[in-house]
């Protein structure tokens, strides 16, 4: 059997001394779709950078197999949308370490055109990054991690501020790439949209509450221990769906709800 | 104006040189500046000069060689600032103002001490292009050469820990390495360029250029060629300027590259603004 990608034992991060993840314990295997949810603050984009090695937590271990490649895809409000790049330039920084000539070579610029077109990005290549839809923007990133050869790709909030259509494009793609053999591990807000359609959740806030699938982790005393607010759920066509409060003040569903991509069956 | 009259300057060795170490300060600067006003540390510019110019004076002051001294504070100072704004402990600003503040209260700390001194801090302060001998052109030069080998060499690491240091680490780029060998060829730039403009006219010549490329330009690559044009263009019709009107030369390049940016602000249109109205200059 194969070990997991990557695997986090009791890891404690802080910063400036106050605790933003306390030993937690979680283990990604290869083809796993994993999303982590959880209030603002709970830890989420730092479990990501732990995962991804961008950042060294101060306690406990963290173990990756050898062969694991890590593609990171930043959330989009992070990146300087201003810098004057172009989609190729940014696709091509995935082949920086060890190159010390400027240009591409013939064979890179026929792999980044390769990943552009994949990505449906094909004769994007010389636009600036802001000249793109926002779902031709995460994909970018999307396309820079793929040229990196990632076995494991982790995202942070991919369809934070974007619209339904971009957000659908967003899961349409994911769920492609995860067929492909990728493994994915995203976070998100969004429960009812995104989170419940995953076939394995994590809900953090600072630990692990709850790891598991949507069914078994999306209930009311879970969402109450994460978020720390009262929330009903209700099982429609098999699948969750979260209400803030009670229904019978008519509170929208958490989340995005309605026109969503059901990944659970994918792999 | 006849052309006689228009060439009559550069019978003279000492324009001769002041134009060579001018176009070639002006070059650097743009270059170097590339980097500097994408990195959102505009200030560092303006900082660092003084804060070399404090270990200039302690040099002097211990005895030891000027340059080297000056050269081995300035580079601390970029190297602590990094750091600083690495860790996120404060902001990149914030961290230029600390440090560079207090290498300069150092030097203005020991001229108080010592009141007298051997050597004249003028040139440093108000920049003294026509005084330039072969061997400033030499050390800019030799600070050219070396600048444009680590842009060319570290191209791909340097814009990818530009404008997204935290994934550069996470795809192996020792992005500590880059920003102390960035740290290290500013320090120098700034060094050799500081005698031709003055310490408080160095920022104007590292964030200028970069500014008008950006408007004119939405690729890194191209930026970077044209921002290096741009420097060296003011620093040659400056200089050139600065005889012809009888200017000091540090101002006069900085008041040419002033007006390129006003043409150049004026004749691209609004979304030449758009582009430069979000970046952090």
């Amino acid at each position: 059997m194969t070990g997991p990608l990557v695997r986090l034992d009791s890891v404690t991060h802080a910063f400036a001394g106050t605790p933003v993840l306390e030993a937690v314990s979680l283990a990604i295997s290869p083809g796993e779709f994993v999303g982590v949810v959880g209030p603002s603050g709970s830890g989420k984009s730092t479990l990501l950078k732990v995962l991804a090695g961008a950042l060294v937590p101060v306690a406990g271990t963290v173990t990756r197999t050898g062969s694991t490649r890590i593609g990171y895809v930043p959330q989009v409000e992070t990146v300087n949308w201003d810098f004057p790049v172009t989609v190729r330039e940014v696709v091509t920084m995935a082949r920086t370490a060890g190159r010390w000539l400027p240009w591409s070579s013939a064979a890179e610029r026929a792999e980044v055109a390769t990943v552009l077109d994949r990505l449906g990005l094909g004769g994007l290549g010389r636009r600036h990054i802001r000249e793109l839809s926002g779902g031709q923007q995460q994909r970018v990133f999307v396309a820079r991690a793929l040229l990196r050869g990632a076995s494991l790709l982790l995202l942070d909030e991919p369809t934070s501020g974007v619209d339904v259509r971009t957000r659908h494009d967003v899961l349409h793609l994911l769920d492609d790439l995860h067929r492909d053999g990728l493994s994915i591990v995203l976070t998100t807000h969004d429960l009812n949209g995104i989170a419940a359609h995953l076939p394995r959740l994590v809900c953090l806030n600072r630990q692990v509450v709850a790891d598991g699938a949507p069914g078994d982790v999306i209930t009311p005393a879970v969402l109450e221990r994460t978020y720390g607010a009262r929330m009903e759920v209700i099982s429609h066509a098999g699948m969750p769906v979260v209400f803030e409060g009670s229904r019978d003040h008519h509170d929208a569903p958490k989340g995005g709800g309605g026109d969503v991509i059901d990944l659970r069956s994918a792999r | 104006m006849s052309w006689e009259r228009a060439l009559e300057p550069f019978a003279f060795e000492f324009f001769r040189n002041g134009m060579v170490v001018a176009t070639l300060a002006g070059a650097l600067c743009g270059l170097i500046g590339v980097y500097v006003v994408l990195r959102g540390m505009s200030y560092i510019g303006h900082g660092l000069s003084h804060s070399i110019f404090g270990g200039a004076v302690a040099s002097s002051v211990f005895g030891i060689n000027v340059l080297a001294g000056a050269a081995i504070w300035g580079f601390a100072s970029a190297l602590m600032i990094s750091g600083i704004t690495r860790r996120r402990a404060i902001g990149g600003d914030a961290a230029i103002g600390v440090i560079t503040t207090a290498a300069f209260a150092i030097g203005v700390a020991l001229i108080s001490v010592r009141r007298s001194f051997t050597q004249n801090f003028d040139a440093l302060l108000f920049g003294n292009v026509l005084g330039v001998e072969r061997g400033d052109i030499v050390v800019i030069a030799l600070v050219s050469a070396g600048a444009v080998a680590v842009v060319f060499f570290g191209y791909r690491q340097l814009l990818f820990t530009t404008f997204d240091p935290e994934v550069a680490e996470t795809s192996g780029v020792r992005t500590a390495r880059v920003d102390a060998l960035f740290s290290l060829v500013l320090a120098m730039s700034i060094i050799a360029t500081m005698r031709i403009l003055g310490v408080t006219l160095i920022a104007a010549a590292l964030v200028l250029p970069p500014v008008v490329a950006r408007m004119l330009t939405s690729s890194f690559a191209r930026m970077l060629l044209i921002s290096t044009a741009v420097g060296a263009g003011c620093g040659f019709v400056g200089m050139y300027a600065s005889f012809q009107l009888d200017v000091a030369s540090g101002a006069s390049i900085v008041l040419t590259g002033a007006a390129v940016f006003g043409v150049v602000y004026a004749v691209t249109g609004a979304s030449a603004r758009r582009r430069l109205g979000h970046t952090h200059v």
